[in-house]
């Protein structure tokens, strides 16, 4: 029996804790002794690459439209770019329950400092990415991750910002970004491309840049598929376009003995 | 009266329909010895007199840094001034921690406002004895707020609270409209001013009793600090600011002192321009 009056009527941790061995202050707190906890050891439905560049009028990002299940092609209409506020646009590989969940914490962000404030302090891509960092570093530590790699991009004030942060918590911030595959098959392209010419790049060269990054990524990436879309932020705003569509060429596998139609 | 019957609860109005336990509560930001604020496009600042129990002791401390670009000057009880500058700081430290942003000062002052404001209405809690300036600056540029005990926080000008602050009133209301293009030295020369018509009869403004915090661009007579960072000058450094002021006598001309022909000293007060 409890003997402390306090207790009288309250949720009791009988089942788990039948002397009362956690104190007070955190008696009900502990949910591994509640009844378990759960914690993700594993991405289910996935996300590919993301990239990103940054261009003279601001930041560009694309990622394909598909959430594999395993090596299954599951979903092909998902859009992995989300829009945050005026300023970000937010891209994500991995788990993608765990990227609704943020899209979910992030809008609700917006709501709770921007859109209830209206007081002229709206947050901007540096804000958003720092937000991102201490939550997902705060999952990490723990044990129990958001299983995304992220980019986060966006222009506010005349500055352009591009930063990535992880399921570890670490981030990093240069003017081509790539998660997944793409930061080993992509990046090297993105960085010849970009690199030293962030201030003359414009909107269609760096659309380019990305689309033959992105088509480069569909031969050789087995988790992909070539129906993308891209996200432009400038000074205007954030734009994330409609599906757009790759044109591939596999002309090159039909000479290939075992590849290409029958022949003897 | 009535009064004395409705007034030992928080949660009981008068049939006036007043708190009086909030109005006792703003009694006592009208004990504490006067703070005057006041700000320009460019600067923001406090002037605040400090009382000693006697010749012996030391000042009360009247001005607290919350963060880089935030500062406050208090009038009440120290002690409540103590933990609710310490709770501006926590909010402070959790906007750079957050979101690695400076806290936006209008959010600060209305989250101290709405926490004052719970122990107005919850029963068995008492009202905070100590009222607010809060000087800040952010992206929209500088900004004068005051916080009091009732829960309520406004944007100023220019304001002043703690006793005697209506004669401070008075100077700020004559010469406000001068404020926005001042520079450092005048705004702080205008502060002195309205923060000496608080003093009784006597006394004065010294280097020991008086205290200046400032938020903005580096002043003339600031060499060596960090230009827009919130800084609390006392002793020494603001003698060169005392030094600029108009004697009592010679009525005060609101901006660079024209050699106005004295009255006679029939007036105090001289409506110039």
């Amino acid at each position: 029996m409890d003997h402390f009056p306090t207790n009288w009527g309250r949720p009791n941790y009988d089942s788990f804790d039948t002397h009362a061995t956690y104190p007070l202050h955190n008696r009900g707190q502990n949910q591994a002794a509640a009844g378990g906890v759960q914690h993700t050891q594993q991405p289910i439905v996935t996300g590919t690459s993301v990239l990103a560049i940054k261009f003279k009028d601001g930041i560009m990002m694309a990622a394909d439209n598909l959430a594999s299940y395993g090596s299954l092609a599951r979903f092909k209409g998902v859009q992995r770019l989300h829009a945050v506020g005026d300023y970000t646009v937010v891209g994500a590989s991995g788990d993608m329950s765990d990227f609704q969940y943020l899209q979910h914490i992030l809008d609700g962000l917006v709501i709770s400092e921007e859109t209830t404030a209206q007081d002229g302090h709206a947050l901007g891509p540096a804000e958003i990415h720092e937000y991102l960092s201490q939550v997902m570093y705060s999952r990490r530590s723990k044990m129990n991750p958001l299983w995304n790699s992220l980019l986060v991009g966006g222009v506010k004030d005349g500055d352009r910002f591009l930063a990535y942060v992880d399921l570890l918590g670490v981030t990093y911030s240069a003017s081509t970004l790539a998660t997944g595959y793409g930061s080993y098959i992509a990046q090297p392209l993105l960085r010849k491309a970009v690199e030293g010419r962030e201030e003359t790049l414009t909107e269609a060269e760096a659309r380019t840049i990305l689309e033959d990054a992105l088509r480069v990524l569909f031969y050789r990436d087995a988790r992909s598929i070539n129906q993308y879309q891209i996200a432009t932020i400038t000074a205007n705003g954030a734009e994330i376009s409609s599906s757009l569509k790759l044109e591939t060429s596999w002309g090159f596998a039909e000479g290939i003995r075992g590849y290409g139609a029958q022949t003897q | 009266m009535f009064r004395n019957t409705y007034d030992s609860d928080n949660t009981v109005f008068s049939p006036q329909g007043r708190l009086h336990q909030v109005e006792y509560a703003l009694e006592a930001v009208k004990q504490g010895s006067a703070a005057v604020g006041l700000r320009s496009k460019t600067h923001a600042i406090l002037l605040a007199l400090k009382r000693s129990t006697g010749e012996l002791a030391s000042y009360q401390q009247k001005m607290i840094r919350i963060d880089d670009h935030v500062g406050i000057a208090i009038a009440g009880l120290t002690s409540d001034a103590r933990v609710l500058s310490n709770f501006m700081r926590q909010q402070a430290m959790a906007s750079k921690m957050i979101f690695n942003r400076p806290v936006p000062v209008n959010r600060l002052v209305s989250t101290i406002a709405d926490k004052a404001q719970v122990n107005t209405q919850e029963y068995g809690r008492r009202p905070y004895g100590v009222g607010f300036l809060v000087v800040g600056l952010d992206h929209t540029g500088p900004h004068l707020y005051e916080f009091s005990p009732s829960g309520t926080s406004f944007e100023y000008f220019a304001v002043s609270i703690g006793a005697r602050s209506q004669s401070a009133k008075t100077y700020l209301e004559k010469h406000f409209e001068s404020f926005a293009d001042c520079t450092l030295e005048e705004l702080i020369r205008h502060g002195l001013h309205a923060l000496r018509e608080t003093l009784q009869q006597d006394k004065e403004l010294t280097p020991a009793n008086t205290s200046i915090g400032i938020v903005g661009p580096r002043g003339a007579h600031e060499a060596d600090s960090v230009p827009v960072e919130f800084r609390i000058l006392e002793g020494t450094p603001i003698e060169v600011y005392l030094s600029t002021m108009q004697p009592k006598d010679v009525p005060a001309p609101a901006a660079a002192a024209a050699a106005a022909p004295a009255t006679g000293g029939d007036e105090d007060v001289q409506m110039t321009e």
